[in-house]
């Protein structure tokens, strides 16, 4: 096992910011912590680091219990938000540290300090650099520095802690997929923070989903996104609309009066309330109605989402607006535009209720 | 773009009165008084100068100040870089009172310091008969002077400091612990570097502070000619004694060391700034 961590607990004075979270990630696995800000992400990856404490708990890196070291016995990378570069030092500089500081006896001799820091940044393209200073760097230029930074020491485990969140979009794309396949020539234990769902899902080999200081959901994208374990997973991992309904004898009634099929498991529920979620893009739009439960909407906002078209529909029966995503041509063939009227059929319905899990 | 300065600057009567305004202090609180105390200090020729300020009390007045400043700047520098760097770095309880009661020589008339310790080490007291049977003497001696200056010059360099780290924050530090250095590497490598000019700005004022400290200085130092007086102390002494040739050249030392000061803090004051802005 990489990293595995038992019951850990942390309290800031009333507030309870990790609660007896345990988990375990896989050797060479890369793995999200994707939550809401103040979830609690970003405190886990410090306790791991030793740079925060736990209350109490345990934390075991490569079949070690470090709980208790100072973080610089524990030998792992962090890359921090805001890089964290040492502004007095050059790119080599800043790479070398690491090894620079080691105990004499450990420390390579200057060639291999050398050699070791020019490999490691043609590995992060940044061997252009090495004289530069942090502050003569675009950002995205500043966190490759501060991996490869990180990865100088050889770190049993890389924490990163929201390290594109501070970069312009395009940037944190393309920074985004070279970590991708940096960490498959690499295959260092590595876990990252986000609250980035796009970012999780496309990055990781695992996600675990963190709301309050809890883990609600772990597993690999396609399950957590598919299968989604409770409504705030559902609700965080994508735009939604969300209908208060209840659910009687087999149905789920959103709105005054349509009717969607009750899944399975809800089946054979007499009476409870429930919430319903529909992602925008599995609502269907059309001009002709073709079965009786498709609901009557009244285009009210046309917006253009890059590739798609989101449209806010007004549906009778129904209080609050409802968000579509249909293609182009779609919106093209339809001939669609404000003020227009159409039929609208929701498709994949998910229904939580409070405590039931799907 | 001239348009919008336009609208955005003062008519110009108000330039004019706000600029003569300004020079009209200058002139009138900086520049007639070091005019008025080089003319007097001159008055009566060069010769008499120059024998005003080789005169042997005058050249142990100047020994004492700058060995009190040279003791008591490197002093309030670690005790400031401590302060700071607890402060700024770590939380605690009573970080806060921490921070307010090293603004306390701020508050306090540096009279009332001096009295402080006249009351604590006088040699009427405990304290000082105890000491005194040791052989030490605090007050009316030069550990006194020093004692007082340190405890008037203590804010300075935690104030300009402690803003400077708070902005920095301490993410670098964690950065070089997660890297494997220990805390000592950890403050020459990373923290020292990036305070190094606020360090010797803060030093800067510490010294300018030290050298001319008046009120707390001459509670404790007894005024003894040639062993106990400051330069500040050296001119009043003389002034009573309305030997005013030589009381302003003494004076006019005190001015030049200021100068010296100013000037070393305006050079610190540019390489501070473009280093800041390089570092942005």
């Amino acid at each position: 096992m990489g990293i595995e961590l038992l019951n850990i607990t942390k309290k800031f004075a009333a507030y309870t910011a990790l609660d007896n979270i345990s988990l375990s990630v896989a050797s060479g696995d890369l793995v999200a912590l994707l939550g809401p800000s103040g979830c609690g992400k970003t405190t886990l990856l410090r306790i791991i680091a030793g740079l925060d404490l736990p209350d109490s708990g345990k934390i075991i890196l490569e079949n070690r219990d470090t709980t208790w070291l100072p973080p610089r016995e524990k030998n792992v990378g962090f890359v921090f938000q805001h890089y964290a570069l040492f502004r007095r030092m050059n790119v080599f500089e800043n790479v070398a540290f690491g090894l620079k500081v080691l105990a004499r006896d450990k420390r390579p001799a200057k060639s291999e300090i050398k050699d070791r820091v020019e490999h490691l940044l043609k590995l992060v393209q940044m061997d252009w650099a090495m004289k530069r200073y942090p502050s003569q760097l675009s950002g995205g230029q500043r966190q490759r520095v501060a991996l490869a930074r990180a990865l100088a020491v050889n770190p049993r485990v890389l924490l990163l802690d929201e390290p594109f969140s501070a970069l312009d979009a395009k940037v944190r794309q393309e920074l985004r997929r070279w970590l991708r396949k940096l960490h498959d020539e690499i295959h260092v234990t590595s876990i990252f923070v986000t609250h980035d769902q796009e970012e999780a899902l496309e990055l990781a080999d695992r996600i675990v989903v963190i709301n309050k200081g809890r883990i609600e959901q772990q597993g690999t994208p396609q399950e957590v996104y598919d299968h989604p374990a409770n409504a705030f997973v559902y609700n965080f991992l994508g735009n939604v609309n969300v209908f208060h309904g209840r659910i009687r004898n087999g149905w789920v009634i959103l709105g005054e009066q349509h009717h969607v099929e009750a899944p399975d498991e809800l089946k054979n529920l007499e009476e409870k309330d429930g919430k319903a979620f529909v992602r925008p893009y599995e609502i269907g739009i059309s001009r002709i109605q073709s079965n009786g439960s498709d609901l009557l909407g009244t285009i009210t906002d046309v917006r253009l989402l890059g590739g798609q078209i989101g449209l806010e529909l007004e549906c009778d029966g129904f209080n609050t607006p409802i968000e579509a995503e249909i293609s182009r041509e779609l919106f093209r063939n339809l001939e669609l535009g404000r003020g227009e009227k159409v039929f609208v059929t929701l498709n994949k319905v998910k229904v939580f209720t409070g405590d039931y899990e799907i | 773009m001239i348009d919008n300065r336009r609208k955005n600057s003062d008519p110009a009567a108000v330039q004019v009165l706000l600029t003569i305004l300004v020079l009209l202090f200058y002139f009138s609180f900086i520049f007639l008084p070091l005019a008025l105390v080089f003319s007097q200090a001159f008055q009566k020729g060069w010769e008499i100068y120059l024998e005003a300020v080789r005169d042997p009390f005058t050249i142990e007045a100047v020994k004492l100040t700058l060995l009190t400043a040279a003791i008591v700047v490197p002093l309030n520098a670690v005790f400031g870089v401590t302060a700071a760097w607890a402060i700024t770095k770590f939380n605690f309880r009573g970080k806060s009172t921490l921070k307010t009661l090293l603004d306390l020589p701020f508050a306090v008339s540096p009279v009332i310091a001096g009295l402080i310790f006249v009351l604590l080490a006088g040699s009427r007291t405990p304290l000082g008969s105890w000491l005194g049977e040791q052989g030490i003497k605090i007050i009316f001696s030069t550990p006194g002077i020093v004692i007082a200056t340190l405890f008037v010059t203590f804010p300075f360099v935690a104030r300009e400091l402690i803003p400077l780290m708070e902005s920095q924050g301490c993410e670098e530090e964690e950065a070089a612990i997660t890297l494997g250095a220990r805390g000592w590497h950890v403050f020459w490598k990373i923290t020292l570097p990036n305070i190094r000019w606020g360090l010797l700005y803060g030093m800067i004022l510490c010294t300018a502070r030290s050298i001319g400290e008046f009120g707390a200085v001459s509670v404790v130092s007894g005024h003894i000619r040639g062993q106990t007086n400051t330069i500040p102390l050296q001119v009043e002494i003389l002034y009573s004694e309305y030997n005013f040739t030589a009381s302003f050249a003494v004076a006019s030392l005190l001015v030049f060391l200021s100068l010296i000061i100013v000037l070393i803090k305006g050079l610190i004051e540019k390489k501070f700034r473009k280093n800041s802005i390089q570092l942005q």
